[in-house]
This record gives C-alpha cells, structure tokens and sequence, in this order.
C-alpha cells in the first residue's frame, strides 16, 4: 500500500497523555477520541490533520500509559501511518493490534517538517519526501509483526489461532 | 551462559529449555487483569474471539480505579460494561467500590500475583509485581483479550539490565528516589524494551511497600518488566496471602546482563522528577522552595501503608500550609484500615489534608483534585507529563512520601530535614 500525504512533525518522547488525556477515557468511540488527540501538545492539531495524512515522530513515540485509546485515536484522525525514530512498546504492540500502520525510521525525523508531501510504500518500507526530493528506507517489519498484520492483527490472529484447536 | 530472572521464567512459561533475548516466545499467563479504563475496549475485543468463557474464571480480575466511584455518566457506564462481563461470566475476582482499590496494590494484596509467575495487566504499571519475583508486564486492551480467551501471549524475551543498590540508603532516601535516580540517569527510554532487575544489598533495607515503587515504574525508563529476586521479606509477605501454591525462581549464578549500573545509596540524596517529564530528576535541595498548591499522596507507586507511615511522621502536630491543599488516598481499603488503627488517617484530618477513598484520583487527572492552569502539584505518583493532572499548563513534581508531606507543611517545595532535622531521618530503618 501507497500512502500519499502531508507530514505532521512532533518531537521525541511524546506520551500517550499528550496524544490522548486520560480525562478524555471515558468512551471508546475512535471520532470521539480524535477530537482531542493531541490537544495538551497543541489544541489546534487535531483540527488541522486531515484523513491520509501522516505522523512523524523522533525517539520513544507513545511512552507512557498501556491506553489502546492513544492509536484509537490517532487512527481516528485518519492518519494513515505513523513513522517515528523509535516506539515504547506497549504502544507499538496495540497500534499493531488495532490496524495503525508503523513504520521505524532513524533519518526522516531530521529531514521533515509539517506540511512537506510524503509518499510511503509500507510494503517495502521506501519513503519519500516529495516536497524536498529525498528518500529514506524504513526498517524491516519484524517478521511475526508481519505475520500480526497480515493475519489481521492480534484479535484475528487469536480468533484462527483457538479455531484451529477446536 | 545462564539465564536471568526474566529468561528463566519466560523460558518456563514458554515450555522450553532456555530462552535467549531477542527471540519470540509463546508464553503461558498465570493471571491477568483490566481496570475500568482498559477492561471496555478488552471485553469487546473478547467477544470477537469466538471463545464462550475465559480461559480460567479464577486467573482473570476485573478492577473499578481510574475512574470509580464512577465521576460522570461516561465513567459510570464503563463501568457497568465491566460489572455486567463479570456477572456473566461469573468471575470471582471483581470487588465493588468499598471493596476495590489500585489495582496493583490491590491484587498483590490479596495474593493473586505470586514469585515465579508470569502475570499481565491491561495497565502499564502492572509492571509494579516484580517485586515479588514474577515477571509482570502491562499490554493494552487487544493483547488482554487474548489472554483472557487462551492463557497465552507472545513476548519477545528482554535483555536484562541489572541495577545493583550498594549500601544503605541515606536518610530520607526510600525506594521512590532510588527509582527517580535511575530513570534520571538513564533516561525515559534508558530501558526501552528490557528488563529491568533490581538487586543489592540495600534492597534488604527496603520495606516491601519501597520495593513496589521501585518495580512499578519500571516502565518509566521504557522498562517491559521490573524485577527483584524473592528473599526473606518477600516470601514472608507472600505465604499468607498467597491464592496459589508457588515456587520462587532465582537467577542463574553465570546470567549474562545487557548491562550493569551500580549505585552507592549510603551517598544518595532524596530527588524529585520536575515538570514535565519523569526523567527529569534533580535533588530536591535544587528545587527547594517553588510554591506548592497542592500535594498528592497516594497512587499504585506510593499509596502504601508505609508511605502513609512515613508523611504522618511529618504531618504529626503540624498543618498543611494555609495556601496549600493536600489530598490523602490510602491505595486499598485494608490500608486505609490499618492507617486508621494506626491513627495515621486522625493525623492527616488534624493536619488539614483532605483522605479520600481508594481510588487512582488526581494522578491522571480525570477527577478528584485536577489542576487549573500554572497550579503546582508535588504527587507520590509515577508521571508528571504535560496535562497529567490537569490543566496543560498545570506542572507536576514527582516525589516519595517524605519529600510530599514536608511540602504540604511549608507550602513549598521542601527536604525533609527542614520540617524535622536531620536527626530524625532514618526513614528506611
């Protein structure tokens, strides 16, 4: 799959408060979330991000809290992907499991601010910043990661893991 | 090479010889739970699984914190989704508000987390049970529905970090500021995707409730796990609470460690975490004197009948700063009996602090005392990012117990010798 969007850039370390408050955690609908994802980094973001678009991010995206919420939310937003120079893990695993595609990148961060146009191949991992002419290559998907996703994340992976044992 | 704590108890979860870090293992979950937060996303993650039950009614809880007794409508009907699943399913582990506490404190309370276990939590501080010896991990709402139809997760083994505490800690040093130490110096994400083992003789010093702190925010370094190994003080605080029969683990002599940071604690000095982020961490002789408008203790870090101990101490025959307000939340409703036997709750109402039920409260800011735009709060909790208690431009200074009482008595950031002198610290003895 081919995403093709405008870049939104935050910075290192951003928790899982800030993408999604916890005062907010009282529903689980996904367009309820969106409206107030990232709204202690900046109020005027969500407002801003339009479906296709794409989140950049530097070190230890989503540290914080176990909050399934947090990729509720930014998948809410329509964002199609997310590509950060690395990820706390239990963000990582529950953006696997509810379908917001990942991807691993150390050199885009620094050469990327918002609104440049990216073009990403999650198959391949190529990412390109059309705005500046530059290319960049994601990391490999983790190989069970790949097997998550294309069983159709963990639910599914579940759902034919106990029918088989029937 | 031999296996660590970690390994040796993922490898016998995983049904094979040995593990190595790195490698993916399907692992067998001896118990695992959702709070109020997580369990309504889980439970409809669970019911597409096509699983008629859970995999063991008595190897699955259900705990009403967050947001209980319920603040609105929204949280009063999460709720409900979670007491309603554990009515149908008839789950023994659930406890009504009265009943209920945090969590974490709550379940190692009543004995359903146990040395040698692997144990997963629909909670990102369920990574506090380490201090017991089991491997104890927190996942979001999807990976708990799993568990909660097979008994199984996948992980892949960490490597094991190990931070060995020399000495005994300085006085006013408990086991919060050994935790602040290391992520300050390591770093938010120091420890992303490992193991963190806590060893040394310096933990002998520590009470089970300064253990606690230290494992549970392990996953403030990006930490998967925290662990200890059980010793003495652990086991005779597990066997007559434990619900299961049990059999510790112990590392091997020749493990091998990612890494090895060793701390002299007889020189530490009590730290806190300033705004906005838990590695933050200066000493609080720095950051003395920055006005304080509220003080929190309590939470799944520091709710503790021994962190109610140690700021009573401070609080006895004094008050709550008149421009100051200072919230109590003993973590369980056996604490909260205990402190209360112990005249520790008559000490906070004389003081002036307010002591509320067992409940997560004002650590994440969804009620109970949220904080309006440029407040200042000094909380016993575990995170002090932006917005975490309030308002976004609110600031959060993470501490132990001692460090939050002195604050609340002198209405400022404060060290404990400067309410009770140096000579009656010893707070770990």
């Amino acid at each position: 799959m081919i995403f093709r969007g405008t870049a939104w850039r935050v910075g290192d370390h951003v928790d899982t408060d800030v993408i999604i408050p916890a005062r907010y955690l009282v529903t689980i609908d996904p367009k309820a979330l969106a409206a107030h994802c990232f709204e202690d980094l900046d109020p005027t973001l969500a407002g801003r991000i339009q479906p296709g678009d794409i989140l950049v991010a530097g070190e230890n995206f989503g540290q914080g809290s176990s909050r399934e919420h947090a990729p509720i939310a930014i998948k809410g937003l329509g964002i199609a992907c997310v590509i950060a120079r690395s990820y706390a893990r239990i963000f990582y695993r529950n953006a696997f499991n509810i379908g917001l595609p990942l991807l691993e990148c150390a050199d885009l961060h620094a050469a990327v601010e918002s609104g440049d146009r990216l073009a990403v191949d999650n198959e391949t991992g190529r990412i390109v910043n059309e705005t500046r002419g530059t290319s960049f290559q994601a990391a490999p998907l983790p190989e069970f990661m790949r097997r998550l996703v294309d069983a159709g994340g963990i639910i599914e992976y579940t759902r034919r893991k106990v029918a088989g044992r029937r | 090479m031999g296996m660590t704590l970690t390994e040796k108890i993922l490898a016998a979860h995983a049904g094979v010889g040995r593990v190595r870090p790195g490698e993916l293992v399907e692992c067998r979950v001896d118990f695992c739970f959702a709070n109020d937060i997580t369990a309504p996303l889980a439970i409809r993650e669970f019911e597409k699984i096509g699983v008629a039950t859970v995999f063991d009614r008595e190897r699955v809880a259900m705990v009403p914190d967050h947001y209980a007794p319920n603040k609105d409508i929204a949280s009063a009907e999460q709720c409900k989704i979670m007491r309603d699943f554990v009515r149908r399913h008839d789950l023994p582990y659930y406890w009504e508000i009265g009943r209920s506490g945090v969590a974490h404190v709550l379940l190692a309370e009543e004995g359903l987390v146990l040395p040698g276990e692997v144990f997963v939590g629909a909670d990102s501080h369920t990574v506090n049970h380490g201090a017991l010896g089991a491997f104890s991990t927190g996942v979001g709402s999807s990976d708990l529905a799993a568990v909660m139809a097979t008994g199984e997760l996948w992980l892949r083994v960490p490597e094991t970090m190990r931070f060995v505490f020399h000495g005994r800690p300085a006085p006013w040093v408990t086991g919060k500021d050994l935790v602040l130490r290391i992520i300050g110096d390591i770093g938010v994400d120091g420890a992303r995707y490992a193991a963190m083992e806590f060893a040394g003789e310096a933990l002998r010093h520590l009470t089970m409730d300064e253990r606690f702190s230290i494992t549970n925010m392990a996953v403030e370094a990006g930490g998967k796990n925290g662990i200890m190994e059980p010793d003495d003080a652990t086991l005779a605080w597990v066997r007559p609470r434990a619900k299961r029969p049990f059999a510790p683990v112990y590392a091997d002599r020749d493990a091998e460690y990612a890494r090895v940071v060793e701390y002299d604690t007889g020189r530490l000095e009590p730290v806190v975490s300033a705004p906005s982020s838990p590695g933050n961490v200066v000493p609080v002789r720095e950051a003395a004197g920055v006005p304080v408008d509220q003080v929190f203790v309590g939470t799944c870090t520091n709710g503790r009948l021994e962190d109610l101990r140690v700021a009573a101490r401070l609080l006895a025959g004094r008050a709550v700063h008149p421009r100051t307000r200072m919230l109590v939340i003993p973590a369980t409703p056996a604490i909260y009996r205990q402190a209360l036997a112990e005249g520790l709750i008559q000490t906070f109402l004389d003081a002036g602090a307010a002591v509320s039920t067992s409940t997560c409260g004002p650590c994440i800011g969804g009620h109970m005392g949220v904080l309006a735009a440029s407040e200042v709060c000094v909380s016993t909790s575990s995170r002090n990012f932006v917005g975490r208690m309030g308002h976004r431009d609110s600031k959060v200074y993470l501490s132990g117990p001692a460090v939050a009482a002195a604050s609340a008595v002198l209405g400022r950031l404060a060290h404990p010798d400067e309410v009770l002198g140096r000579t009656a610290a010893g707070v770990s003895a």
